[in-house]
């Protein structure tokens, strides 16, 4: 039960004398959807570079990061299994749709044949079937976003990371997008952090809420207690 | 919602009102093409005419193949022609492959970004210099062997080897990759701000993919075609330099371009015709060579393709990373010793061999050169400023004048400013020489700057276009808005804001100016002497410690500007600096 799901255990991030992220320790369960929220700038993409691995080195950050029990924290980011979702859609702009998908499909599925079926068995899923040939960029934004959350299922990541992928979506673009991709993230029961300022992406996530403040004071809430044990400091459950 | 409309209707109004008045600014861009493509085309022409024999100065006046037929019966020309492929394609193959490599293994490590720090200093020092002090470590009696005589070697007297000028041209290779490599390092620097590198390796990452296979499947496929021109510039270049073969090839035969360089000065006349035909010769190898990597790209591009839709995540490249990063090493320790070398014969009285470090000092031979030195410092550092400046007035006026009337440089007119660097400097400098003569220009200083702006612009204009047409154009438009004209705010906003690329543009120029040699001996007639032309002229036979000396003279000049200029000369801050020196 506890080594199943995503957990940080004590992570911080600090920039020079700055904190950005006090130590923070949570668990977000398969299939859960944890939401971090806070002011830009304070911090909360960082905290997802970390849980990458691809943070820059200027920051010092440190904890441990479990996935699935274990500890992936000094894992090179490629071995983590963590798949992450943009702001932008970050499609290569050199490939087509298809070689896109085909980049994140691993490679044990061999056999360009087979490799293509399974692109085009993906595209079918989400309603792009037949977009296979096309350049990324003679696509709509909703439908490259769609691309993009395929290649990152097709690589069969254990964990998902949400960087704030709503927010370039028109609106009602967004609700069709949000609940495609938490629909997939369930679906999959992986355990799902997604970073936003949009409450109402809290709202859809509809699980725990993590908070971080910009101040870098005591950082201890009177809720943090209530929320349970996975969630700890400076962060607080949203009413 | 209406934040956009109004911005559309703000440029609008600029738009109307800021054509100004019919200015002298829209004839730049014509004058720049004037300035540096019309010598080049005249002077292949000069040089396409007497190569089937018409040149009436030299008596020739009837069309015919013979100087071809002289040309490729020349004992000389097999063994030449197989000395300039092997030296020029080996070159770029070597330092595409290593810089490629380093990238893809080193990239965001802590010697990557050191090394980005040291490019510029090092693009700024003349391929002669470098030559003259690589011949000071590789030469039998030079330093790499001392280091290693007589413990390791058992060599009591220096080896009986050709090490430099040996009949493979391999010192000279080496001599290419030594510059080439900080060259394309630096244009895949500059390129890289231009494609979203981090985001798309994170991805990759988050995929899967380890980090240098990320990089060669991710990023390498855009960086690429912004790094195809200077790539196309390094073989056109290796395959006809002529200053650092005439230090480091061997002599008997020489490589295609001295050899022309030795036809050209031939006191029979007739000669002149076959290096002529020559001179064509060589542009058509260049332009075959190119073609050839063209195709080349073409093929592997389809591989990659295959390769990238493949799904292969790839190793740790562990092994790569570590000979990648080894191989720059290596070269980037070479450069620096071949300099130490120079600095060290400078100041050497005696210095026999095997001894590691000279036996006596002296600072005579500075004080006794001292008189002749500075004289060539300064027609190498006026020569120099003059076209620096030249080109940065015409890259301003170029680049204002694309900005005010909204225009767009295409691909095609990326080709045009590359020009210079992709034709072979033999094949219309002898021309222009002939046209020059026919002016009357020759040997004088306007003909001088001339040719030497036709490589300073390329490299001045690459410089500033990027910081230039990066500048955030709001401030400009604030400034109309204020009631400033144009011309206001060129010199009072967009100048001053861009005061550290224009400076370090300038550097950039003043560093590819010292560094001819060719066009000085062409355009100058011999009346110019500049460190360079001087370095590689004593470099033939004088003592080793004068040509220690001139070397040395001639590395640090083209460094003052960038130490008084760009007191912090780094690529990402500054768009990109130093990026094209050679």
């Amino acid at each position: 039960m506890t080594a199943d799901g995503l957990s940080l255990e004590g992570v911080f991030i600090r920039l020079d004398d700055r904190v950005l992220i006090p130590p923070l320790t949570c668990t977000v369960a398969p299939g859960e959807v944890t939401t971090v929220m806070g002011p830009s700038g304070c911090g909360k993409s960082s905290l997802l570079a970390f849980i990458c691995g691809t943070l820059d080195p200027t920051f010092t950050a440190g904890g441990r990061v479990r996935l699935g029990g274990v500890d992936i924290a000094d894992l090179p980011p490629e071995r983590r299994r963590i798949g992450i979702l943009f702001q932008d859609d970050l499609l290569f702009p050199h490939m087509t749709v298809a070689e896109n998908l085909a980049f994140g499909l691993p490679a044990a599925v061999a056999g360009q044949r087979a490799r293509r079926a399974r692109v085009e068995t993906a595209l079918l899923e989400v309603g792009l079937a037949g977009f296979g040939d096309r350049d990324p960029s003679t696509l709509s934004g909703g439908q490259r976003a769609r691309v993009a959350l395929l290649r990152t299922l097709l690589s069969e990541p254990q964990a998902l990371l949400l960087d704030e992928p709503f927010g370039r979506l028109d609106l009602r673009l967004r609700a069709r997008f949000r609940r495609t991709v938490l629909d997939h993230a369930r679906g999959r029961r992986l355990p799902t952090l997604l970073v936003t300022h949009d409450p109402d992406d809290a709202a859809a996530a509809a699980g725990p809420i993590i908070e971080i403040a910009i101040s870098e004071g005591d950082g201890l809430d009177s809720d943090a207690g209530a929320t349970g044990p996975s969630i700890a400091v400076p962060l607080r459950r949203l009413p | 919602m209406a934040p956009p409309l109004r911005q559309v209707s703000v440029r609008g109004a600029l738009a109307a009102h800021g054509r100004p008045q019919p200015d002298l600014l829209k004839a730049v861009p014509a004058l720049t093409l004037a300035v540096f493509l019309a010598p080049i085309v005249a002077g292949l022409l000069g040089t396409l005419l007497p190569a089937f024999g018409y040149l009436p100065a030299l008596g020739g006046t009837e069309i015919g193949l013979d100087p071809w037929r002289r040309l490729l019966l020349a004992p000389e020309l097999p063994a030449a022609l197989r000395l300039t492929l092997t030296s020029g394609l080996g070159a770029s193959v070597a330092s595409v492959v290593i810089v490629i490599a380093f990238c893809a293994a080193a990239h965001g490590t802590r010697l990557f970004r050191t090394l980005e720090r040291l490019l510029a200093p090092l693009l700024a020092i003349p391929h002669a210099a470098v030559a003259i002090g690589l011949a000071f470590l590789l030469a039998p009696s030079g330093w790499l062997v001392r280091l290693l005589s007589p413990w390791a070697t058992g060599w009591t007297t220096p080896p009986d080897l050709a090490t430099v000028q040996d009949p493979l041209g391999l010192a000279l290779t080496v001599g290419l990759v030594v510059k080439e490599v900080p060259y394309l390092l630096l244009m895949t620097l500059a390129a890289s701000g231009q494609v979203e590198v981090k985001e798309s390796l994170a991805i990759a990452r988050s995929l899967g993919y380890g980090s240098m296979t990320g990089w060669l499947k991710a990023v390498l496929p855009r960086l690429y075609p912004q790094i195809r021109l200077p790539i196309y510039a390094v073989i056109a270049y290796s395959l006809s330099v002529v200053d650092m073969a005439l230090l480091l090839a061997p002599a008997t035969p020489p490589p295609l371009a001295p050899l022309l360089l030795r036809w050209f000065n031939d006191p029979d006349l007739a000669t002149r015709f076959c290096a002529a035909a020559g001179a064509i010769l060589q542009l058509l190898i260049v332009i075959a060579a190119i073609a050839a990597w063209r195709g080349a790209e073409v093929v592997l591009g389809r591989l990659a393709r295959v390769w990238i839709a493949g799904g292969g995540r790839g190793g740790s490249g562990q092994a790569i990373r570590i000979a990648a990063g080894g191989t720059i090493l290596l070269l980037v320790v070479l450069a620096l010793a071949a300099l130490a070398a120079n600095a060290l014969w400078s100041v050497a009285e005696r210095w026999r061999y095997p001894a590691i470090l000279p036996t006596e000092w002296a600072l005579a031979r500075w004080q006794h050169h001292a008189g002749e030195l500075g004289a060539l410092v300064w027609t190498t550092a006026a020569l120099g400023a003059t076209a620096a400046l030249c080109a940065l007035g015409l890259t301003l006026g170029c680049l204002e004048n694309e900005q005010r009337h909204g225009l767009h440089v295409s691909n095609r007119g990326l080709w045009l400013i590359y020009t210079p660097l992709l034709v072979p400097q033999m094949s219309f400098l002898f021309g222009l020489q002939v046209l020059l003569v026919g002016a009357g220009l020759d040997g004088g200083w306007i003909g001088l700057v001339w040719s030497h702006l036709l490589f300073v612009l390329p490299y001045v204009f690459l410089s500033l276009a990027d910081p230039f047409r990066r500048l955030d154009e709001r401030y400009a438009r604030s400034a109309r808005c204020l009631g400033a004209s144009s011309n206001r705010v060129f010199w009072r906003i967009k100048l001053p804001m861009l005061r550290r690329p224009v400076l370090a543009a300038f550097a950039v120029g003043f560093a590819v100016s010292a560094a001819q040699y060719l066009p000085t001996l062409f355009a100058g007639a011999g009346r110019f002497a500049t460190l360079t032309t001087e370095a590689v002229g004593l470099a033939a036979g004088a003592d080793r410690r004068v040509i220690g000396l001139y070397a040395l003279v001639q590395s640090l000049l083209p460094l003052l500007p960038f130490v008084l200029a760009v007191p912090v000369p780094r690529v990402r801050r500054l768009g990109r600096p130093a990026q094209a020196l050679r």
